[in-house]
C-alpha cells in the first residue's frame, strides 16, 4: 500500500468520522467542526488524486493541489460566518442550539416572562 | 515493513485518534483544541503527499486562524453547553448515525482503492505552459494563471464572508469596531509575545509570497502568516481593530479582487482574452496581482476572527 492511498484512506474515514460528528452532536459549534473534518477528509481524497496525477517531472498534479487550496481558503470563510451566526444566536437568546422552538423560549426555565 | 511505511501508518492512526478526540470531547473547549493539533497533524500528510503549498496552507489557515476562530467562539458559548447537552440524540439514533456513516466511509474506501495508477493527469500540461508564466511553482501558475477566475471569485467569496460576518452587527454597534478595545495595562505575557513575534512574521509571511513564484509558498500561505500576525497583535489588546467605516479597511479588503479583475479585462486589450497575460510581462504582473492579494488576504481574515463590530462608533 503505497503512501497515497493511505492518506486516501484516511480521507474516507475523517469523511464518515465528521458526518458522525455532524448528525449527533447538538452544539452548532461542534457540528461546525465536525463539517470541517468532512471538508479536510474530501480535501484528502483531493490529496490522493494528485499524487496519482504525478507526471512531467511534478511530484503531485499541481491542478487539484490549486483547487484545495483554494478550497481550504473558501471553508475557512464560511466557517467564520457559522461562528458569527451562532454568537449571535446566544446574544439574542442565552442559548446556542438549533431547535426551532428555542426563539419562542426564554433561556432559564421556559416559563415565558422575559 | 519499511520504517517509512510503518511511520506513515502510525501518522495516520495518529490524524484518526486527533479527529476521533475532536468528535468525542466531552466540552466544546477540548474539541476545538485537539482540532488544531488535528491540522497540525493533517499538513505532515500532505507534506507525504509532496504537496507541500498545500500542506503550508492547512497549517495557516486549516489549523491556525480556524482554531483562533474556534478557540474564541467556544470560551463565549461555554454557559451554552450544558443547555445543549439535553438534546443529544437517542441511544439508537446514533447507532443509525454510526452505520450510515460506516457506509459512507467504505464506499470511499473502495473508490480510493479502486483508483487507476497512474491516475488521469493535468500535469503535462501545466509543465508545458509554465515556462510562458515566468513561474517555477505549477501551484502558483495554476492559482494566478491558469484557472485565474476561480482565485478571482474566491477573493469575492472572502469579502461575501466578512459582509455577511458585518451584517450580523446590531444596529447600534454599526459603524463601530469590532472585538476588545486597547487595554489601559496589556496582559503581560501576551504582550511580549505580540512584541517580538510580528517584527520576524511579517518578514517570514513577505518571504513566503515572494518565493512562492518559484518555491512552496504563495499570496495564501503568506497573507495567513502576516493575518496572523495582527491576531496576535489583537489578542494581546496592544491594538485594536479599526472600526468597520474605515476608508483604508473597505479599500483594502477589495483591493486584490478590483486589482485582478481589473487586469483580467485589461487581457482583451493587452493579450489574447479574458485573463490572459502578455508575452514576456506574465511574471511581473502576476506578482505585482499576488502583492495586492496579500493584503486583501492579511485583512480579510482577521476581519472574520473578530467577528461583526460590538462597540459603539465614536462621534
Amino acid at each position: 500500500m503505497t503512501q497515497a492511498t493511505l492518506a486516501g484512506l484516511i480521507g474516507a474515514a475523517l469523511v464518515g468520522l465528521g458526518l458522525y460528528g455532524l448528525i449527533t452532536n447538538p452544539q452548532p459549534l461542534r457540528k461546525n467542526l465536525a463539517f470541517n473534518l468532512i471538508g479536510s477528509g474530501v480535501f484528502l481524497i483531493f490529496g490522493i488524486f494528485a499524487r496519482k496525477g504525478a507526471a512531467a517531472g511534478f511530484p503531485a498534479d499541481p491542478v487539484p493541489q490549486a483547487m484545495v487550496i483554494t478550497g481550504i481558503v473558501v471553508a475557512f470563510a464560511a466557517s467564520a460566518l457559522a461562528v458569527a451566526l451562532v454568537l449571535r444566536l446566544h446574544e439574542e437568546t442565552g442559548r446556542a442550539t438549533l431547535r426551532p422552538d428555542a426563539w419562542t423560549k426564554p433561556p432559564s426555565d421556559g416559563a415565558g416572562s422575559e | 515493513m519499511s520504517v517509512r511505511l510503518a511511520l506513515d501508518i502510525g501518522l495516520a492512526l495518529l490524524v484518526f485518534a486527533v479527529a476521533a478526540r475532536t468528535i468525542f470531547a466531552r466540552g466544546a473547549f477540548e474539541a476545538v483544541v485537539d482540532y488544531v493539533a488535528y491540522g497540525l497533524l493533517l499538513s505532515i500528510v500532505w507534506i507525504r503527499l509532496f504537496a507541500v503549498d498545500v500542506a503550508l496552507t492547512e497549517d495557516a489557515i486549516g489549523g491556525g486562524v480556524t482554531g483562533v476562530l474556534l478557540i474564541g467562539a467556544a470560551a463565549r458559548l461555554r454557559s451554552a453547553e450544558t443547555v445543549a447537552a439535553e438534546e443529544t440524540p437517542s441511544g439508537s439514533l446514533r447507532v443509525f448515525a454510526a452505520c450510515l456513516c460506516l457506509l459512507v466511509t467504505a464506499v470511499l474506501a473502495g473508490v480510493v482503492l479502486l483508483l487507476p495508477d497512474p491516475g488521469p493527469t493535468l500535469a503535462p500540461q501545466a509543465a508545458e505552459h509554465l515556462a510562458e508564466t515566468g513561474l517555477g511553482n505549477p501551484v502558483t501558475a495554476v492559482l494566478i494563471a491558469y484557472r485565474a477566475v476561480d482565485t478571482m471569485l474566491e477573493k469575492v467569496v472572502l469579502v461575501l464572508a466578512v459582509v455577511g460576518v458585518w451584517s450580523l452587527a446590531p444596529d447600534r454597534f454599526w459603524g463601530g469596531a469590532p472585538g476588545e478595545a486597547r487595554a489601559a495595562r496589556p496582559e503581560p505575557t501576551l504582550a511580549f509575545l505580540a512584541q517580538v513575534l510580528p517584527p520576524l512574521g511579517i518578514l517570514v509571511g513577505i518571504h513566503v509570497f515572494w518565493a512562492g513564484a518559484n518555491e512552496p509558498g504563495g499570496a495564501f500561505q503568506g497573507g495567513a502568516i502576516l493575518a496572523a500576525m495582527w491576531l496576535i497583535l489583537m489578542m494581546a489588546r496592544l491594538t485594536e481593530a479599526p472600526p468597520v467605516g474605515a476608508l483604508w479597511l473597505r479599500l483594502a479588503l477589495v483591493a486584490g479582487p478590483a486589482v485582478f479583475l481589473a487586469f483580467g479585462v485589461a487581457g482583451f486589450v493587452m493579450a489574447s482574452g479574458f485573463f490572459s497575460y502578455p508575452p514576456g510581462f506574465a511574471k511581473p504582473l502576476i506578482l505585482f496581482i499576488e502583492a495586492f492579494m496579500l493584503l486583501t488576504i492579511a485583512v480579510t481574515l482577521p476581519m472574520l476572527v473578530a467577528g461583526p463590530p460590538r462597540r459603539e462608533p465614536r462621534p
